[in-house]
């Protein structure tokens, strides 16, 4: 039987990122916010704690830190007609749980997307023609401007603690940063990490061949740093372990890192562990939500959790997921192209090159998340999309992240996989190879969506969040543009051989290989209802007291990682909610 | 100065640590002392693999890692406890996996595990059936097979010669993963005895320290590895 518990201000499903921001954010406020988990509590003592944090077997190949798939998963197909199954065991990308989310275990890339990505459609046509488009292409503008999330983008990189070059500070283009990103009002909150050998060299031959190489955007901390909250991070060690591991030394930008302890200080906020909201319930008009049905999973019930406000905090796949069983906005239909939760789904492209060089010494396990050297010169904003026949960007970046040999071993192509040649391989190759990568934005799609599996139901028996998705001859004609253009610059260092790693015409998706956990869309905000769920405060166009937060929210994907996108978005709900919605809760649009 | 409850007394740690000295006479070794060596591979009574698998798990790792050539093989590094203990424990029983039906075992491998069967049950099912193949095509069972037919054998089975049936169809894969990962893997997971592998290639395990080299661009790291545990190599 369910229990009740006390009424709340607001409650927060999810506390990673945007739970944690929206967190502190309202608790200044002087509200009562409670915030529900449905993982494991953790903090960087005792759980990331060295040495034993550093294994690679336990949460690099085994993913100790992630959603086991046997408590939550997705289904997944390839096209309409094809028969989903579940995501059994973790690939292609990796979930996490516990408090701190995906924000302790990423590798800590931040960015602002590039100044066309706010207003895609409206720049893609004004500029070349709506007719470069594919027919099933659903990109749209975002319903705000660059100009008014810039403020919030540069909030977010201060309380994450960002470290990078500027490359144009109130459109001053600075010598050594990003000479195409957005103008930023001010420089990152710590100077730019230092590179590896493998960054240096990768920045020496873009330069050389007439790019612009700028150091890695990351939130790994150069120095000592103490943001607006009080909470402080010391200077990163390199160790290797970013992504899939917690920060044992208080470097890596995290929920814990940057909000959290402050946040349990307040007495106005509470926060619930293995706390598994279930559904969003809606009043009897259905045009305001009443709180939220939680299983606790110490007792084993179900507990209803009244608020006045609710705020969807959790990864993209879980807000939509719960969008969708809950009933709220009208599930999209890829057939009548009609509704809106779950259209616009998207994920990431990636690819590129391994150069070995036989009597170099690149010391792989030295590294960071957001180590090396970046370039923005095929960017959406640089691409002539009519001339090249496809819609979309890529930044590159060269910087090693880890050496842990038991899932970082490139070798060169015709190298056995087991065998007495395996074993030469792996003694003369390791340590002498790096990786040159482009990371590709993923436009969205009529028939790439989210919606409830009529199959396979997860262990509360809610229907599990089915996905369908393949690669789009659009992103293929992308991918295969940054190998033609990369090609010459990984040839020109002059390595003892390499090999390209591209997707090619025809490509499946394929659940095995990690590919990336950027998944976007489903909740996408915007001007018309018919084409969003949310409106440009991130509110349910629905119900008015149902904020949705999270990269769900992107219209397409990105050229970038979404977290500083994620974070910015975040402090803008805030501020809106703050200024506009607390004095009088209403539709805000 | 003032101790910190909770904490060993810092001056009474000096005056034990001096007197311990004076008593003994002896200098402090500057090296751990090193671990016991463990129970011989022949000796070890495995947690989960019965005896026909254990033989074929000793005998599989040593061809797809063989000791001979530079570097260690799987052997050396104790690879073989390594799987018998994943394969007795959550990872052997997919505990983390959803593993709920319907299963489409026979769909395309792009689509992930799609079996039925834990990798536990995997190996019991698929050994069986491949050393009644080694007979039928070789003549006797894998282990008893030279190495040459033994690398014969496996080739065979990783192009899926024996056309194994779906169910079964990550044998091989899981095979040889599990494999590298014993390889590679802290020693305290069984394998990667001595850290030999990590030597071997040059990565120095749980240092997680390297400020101070960043900038040190194009000159190999000096030190050995260190384990989770301590031991250094």
């Amino acid at each position: 039987m369910a229990r009740t518990e006390k009424k709340k201000d607001v409650v927060l499903v999810g506390f990673g990122w945007t739970g944690a921001i929206m967190g502190i954010e309202l608790a200044n406020e002087g509200l009562e916010v409670l915030a529900l988990e449905r993982g494991h509590d953790q903090a960087t003592v005792p759980d990331f704690q060295y040495p034993n944090m550093i294994d690679e077997l336990k949460y690099g190949i085994r993913y100790g830190m992630m959603e086991k798939p046997a408590n939550t998963t997705v289904t997944i197909r390839r096209s309409l007609d094809e028969e989903a199954l579940p995501y059994r065991s973790l690939g292609t990308f990796l979930l996490g749980t516990g408090v701190g989310g995906a924000g302790t275990h990423w590798n800590g890339l931040n960015w602002r997307p590039m100044q066309s990505e706010y207003r895609l459609k409206s720049y893609v046509t004004e500029k070349f023609g709506a007719g470069v488009m594919t027919e099933d292409m659903t990109i749209q503008d975002y319903p705000m401007t660059y100009e008014e999330l810039e403020p919030h983008f540069d909030r977010f990189e201060k309380v994450a603690g960002i470290s990078g070059t500027a490359g144009n500070i109130n459109g001053k283009i600075v010598e050594g940063g990003n000479p195409f990103e957005a103008p930023r009002s001010d420089e990152y909150p710590m100077p730019a990490m230092p590179s590896t050998w493998d960054g240096v060299k990768f920045r020496d031959a873009a330069k050389a061949a007439g790019y612009h190489p700028f150091p890695s955007p990351g939130g790994i901390a150069s120095k000592d740093y103490k943001n607006e909250y009080n909470m402080q991070m010391g200077p990163c060690n390199h160790c290797g372990f970013c992504e899939r591991y917690g920060c044992y030394n208080y470097s890596k930008s995290s929920p814990q890192t940057a909000i959290i302890d402050a946040l349990k200080r307040k007495k106005n906020f509470e926060y619930r562990v293995n706390s598994e909201v279930l559904r969003v319930e809606k009043s009897t008009d259905g045009k305001t939500v009443t709180g939220v049905t939680y299983f606790d999973h110490k007792t084993g019930e179900e507990v209803f959790q009244p608020a006045d406000l609710v705020i969807l905090t959790a990864f993209a796949l879980n807000n939509v997921h719960l969008m969708l069983v809950s009933g709220i906005g009208q599930p999209y239909d890829p057939n009548t192209n009609e509704g809106v939760v779950g259209r616009n789904y998207a994920y990431q492209i990636t690819g590129g090159y391994t150069l070995f060089f036989k009597d170099e010494n690149f010391n792989p396990f030295i590294g960071t998340g957001a180590n090396g050297f970046c370039i923005d010169d095929f960017g959406i904003d640089n691409i002539d999309f009519a001339k090249e026949g496809f819609v979309g960007g890529a930044y590159w970046r060269a910087g090693q992240t880890n050496g842990q040999p038991g899932h970082t071993m490139p070798l060169p192509a015709g190298t056995p996989s087991w065998g007495a040649g395996w074993k030469k391989g792996i003694g003369e190759w390791y340590g002498h190879a790096m990786n040159i990568g482009a990371h590709g934005s993923v436009m969205s799609y009529r028939g790439h969506y989210l919606d409830l599996d009529p199959t396979y139901k997860d262990r509360h028996g809610r229907p599990m969040l089915r996905m369908t998705y393949n690669w789009h001859p659009n992103e293929i004609r992308q991918t295969q543009f940054m190998k033609q253009k990369m090609e010459p610059v990984a040839k020109s260092m002059n390595p003892t051989t390499l090999q390209e790693g591209f997707k090619k015409e025809g490509a499946m998706f394929d659940v095995r290989p990690y590919q990336t956990t950027h998944n976007t869309g489903g909740t996408v905000t915007g001007d018309d209802p018919k084409t969003s769920v949310l409106n440009r405060y991130l509110q349910s166009w629905d119900c008015h007291n149902l904020f949705v937060m999270g990269a769900n929210t992107f219209p397409q994907n990105t050229q970038y990682n979404p977290t500083g996108m994620v974070g910015g978005l975040a402090y803008w709900a805030a501020h809106h909610i703050r200024k506009d919605y607390l004095p009088n809760p209403r539709a805000l649009v | 100065m003032r101790d910190i409850p909770g904490l060993p007394s810092r001056r009474g740690f000096l005056k034990a640590s001096a007197a311990t000295a004076a008593i003994a006479g002896i200098a402090v070794p500057a090296k751990a002392e090193q671990k016991p060596e463990p129970v011989a591979l022949t000796e070890y009574k495995p947690d989960c693999l019965k005896p026909s698998e254990w033989v074929f798990v000793m005998a599989a790792v040593a061809r797809l890692i063989p000791s001979d050539g530079d570097g260690p093989g799987a052997i050396e590094t104790r690879v073989p406890v390594f799987i018998d203990k994943q394969l007795a424990g959550d990872y052997g029983k997919a505990s983390d996996w959803y593993m709920v039906g319907p299963y489409q075992p026979a769909a395309s491998p792009l689509r992930g595990w799609q079996t039925p069967l834990s990798p536990l049950e995997i190996y019991q099912q698929a050994i069986p059936l491949f050393d009644d193949w080694c007979k039928t095509t070789h003549g006797k069972i894998f282990a008893e097979l030279d190495a040459e037919t033994q690398d014969k054998a496996l080739t065979s089975l990783q192009k899926d010669e024996m056309k194994i049936k779906p169910e079964l169809r990550e044998f091989f894969g899981i095979l040889l993963a599990n494999t590298k990962e014993g390889y590679f893997s802290d020693p305290m997971y069984g394998g990667n005895h001595g850290m030999a592998a990590w030597k071997y290639i040059g990565f120095p395990g749980a240092r997680g320290s390297y400020k101070e080299w960043v900038g040190k661009h194009n000159v190999k790291y000096p030190l050995g590895p260190v384990s989770i545990s301590g031991e250094r190599g």
